[in-house]
């Protein structure tokens, strides 16, 4: 392995790791990072000479925490700099052999309620993997100096108001743990959404955010919550290259060949949901990657299992009381109980204002009026489905499921 | 670290408040009051008198203008405040919770700038 790439293998499995357990005390994480991020520049002008050390990891732990004294000594004076000083100079006598993890402590920090929701799941991804502040902004949607400036005033606030890099006691654990799920849910889900993983960087969005969660379970193995999400990330993630033909066709869930579907991910995911449900507390994301289980039946059946669907939205809609879960019920309804009783179940919540301009709502509407025989308005629905996509390939595949109406249509109308 | 609680409610309200129930109220700062104390996080902690009696002073161009009332007209008004001592935010944010204050208005947590 060549200097680079011990450098890469370093940072890749230790950055996160470093930065918790330098900011750990002090609350300083740009700090950490700085001094981080001097101490991989010192590998890469060191290790060419002096060959790599045998534990690359505790020698960028060394040099990035005498970067830290340093830093300490040039900015403050006497008195104040004390106790920071011999914080960091009491930790290198200790000589540790195994760094203590920190890095679910750090994430409880990135995701406290004292933080903005929206900047959250780019700290963690920024402190956690070390992204910088372009790559998150990009996958984002947003410039870099803007999120640049909100990744820098969430960690001065860390420093400065005292968020604790710890976990919280049992008595907040699930309350807190929330947040820190939904901003790995967040990042993922900003990467799902480039579906033919095109994009690098949002592709690799959520390949990080299963490493996120595969962090959170193994450190919290008895949270059903945070297996609960890894097994939705997986089962989304084994679907990912079915979701287009060949020639970059849309094909939606019900028409995806189950042989291209990822085996592997799949049967993780579902012992991941086993071992869930033992634990008791039945949450959010064990119902929705639940709801995956029940489609990837077809797998051995050759169909989805409709009935649990229903049923595991019913649950997932009596705790988010989401409309999106209430679309998705009525879609399931349509199943089990007839396009009539899908659209009825619908209709209870096409009050929502939220909902005119969701493509999502359209589109369920859409098929369920074309299911119940309503070619007119059911053109109407793919329509309004049609201008709110902004999908290319899932336009394209709407239009063809309107031009297939029409063309029923025109051949009654020739009659 | 020290924290500032700034106790924001409604005045209005308070000053309609039943005499009974002011007295209970009353009772519920002392024993806060003194969770304080025992804990040893206290720093300092007043009542403020309500907005009617605020008087405002800036100096613009060398003037100094005075201005009867609060500096910004709110729906809720800071009441009082303590200043206290603890380790970090969650600390400061479970005794914030704890004030009577909470229940009927709201905390704001502001960190002293350390100098």
């Amino acid at each position: 392995m060549g200097v680079a790439e011990a450098a890469e293998a370093a940072a890749r499995a230790s950055y996160g790791k470093l930065v918790a357990f330098l900011a750990a005390r002090t609350r300083d994480v740009a700090g950490a990072e700085d001094a981080l991020s001097e101490a991989f520049a010192a590998a890469l002008s060191d290790w060419p000479a002096s060959g790599i050390p045998r534990n690359p990891e505790a020698w960028l732990l060394t040099v990035a925490r005498r970067k830290l004294i340093d830093t300490a000594r040039r900015q403050r004076t006497g008195a104040e700099a004390a106790p920071t000083l011999a914080l960091l100079a009491d930790e290198l006598d200790e000589e540790e052999p195994q760094i203590p993890d920190k890095r679910l402590a750090l994430m409880f920090a990135c995701a406290h309620p004292a933080i903005d929701p929206g900047v959250r799941a780019p700290l963690i991804l920024q402190t956690i993997l070390g992204f910088d502040a372009a790559t998150i902004a990009s996958a984002f949607l947003v410039s870099p100096a803007a999120m640049g400036q909100r990744l820098v005033r969430a960690k001065t606030k860390i420093r400065e108001a005292s968020i604790p890099l710890r976990i919280p006691e049992p008595n907040d654990l699930r309350g807190r743990l929330d947040a820190v799920l939904e901003a790995i849910y967040a990042a993922f889900a900003e990467g799902w959404t480039d579906p033919v993983g095109a994009d690098e960087r949002r592709r690799n969005l959520a390949e990080e955010a299963i490493w996120l969660g595969r962090l959170v379970a193994s450190l919290l193995p008895e949270e059903p919550e945070a297996l609960g999400l890894l097994a939705l990330m997986l089962h989304a993630e084994a679907r990912r290259g079915a979701r287009r033909d060949a020639k970059g066709e849309y094909v939606p869930l019900a028409e995806q060949d189950p042989a291209q579907w990822d085996a592997r991910r799949i049967d993780e995911a579902e012992s991941l949901l086993f071992v869930s449900s033992r634990l008791g507390a039945t949450g959010r994301y064990q119902l929705e990657a639940a709801v995956q289980s029940a489609h990837v039946v077809r797998r051995r059946t050759g169909r989805a299992d409709w009935a649990a669907i229903e049923r595991l939205y019913d649950a997932l809609l009596a705790i988010t009381r989401s409309p999106v879960v209430a679309i998705n019920r009525a879609v399931a309804i349509g199943e089990t109980h007839g396009a009539a009783a899908g659209l009825a179940a619908l209709d209870a919540v096409a009050g929502d204002p939220r909902l005119v301009l969701y493509q999502p709502y359209w589109a369920a509407r859409a098929g369920l009026l074309a299911a119940a025989g309503d070619s007119r308005a059911a053109g109407l629905a793919y329509e309004q489905a049609i201008g709110l996509e902004y999908d290319p390939a899932v336009r394209r595949f709407l239009q063809r499921r309107r031009s297939m109406l029409k063309s029923d249509h025109s051949k009654e109308d020739m009659k | 670290m020290k924290y500032l609680l700034m106790i924001y409610g409604n005045e209005a309200v308070m000053m309609a408040t039943p005499k009974e129930q002011t007295e209970q109220r009353h009772a519920a700062y002392g024993a806060y009051t003194e969770a304080l104390k025992k804990a040893g996080v206290i720093v300092g902690g007043e009542r403020l008198r309500p907005t009617s009696d605020a008087t405002s002073v800036r100096v613009a161009k060398g003037k100094t203008e005075v201005l009867s009332g609060p500096y910004a007209e709110t729906k809720e008004q800071l009441g009082g405040y303590y200043m206290i001592d603890v380790p970090d935010l969650d600390a400061a944010l479970s005794w914030a919770a704890r004030c009577p204050g909470a229940s009927h208005g709201t905390i704001e947590v502001r960190p002293i700038w350390a100098i």
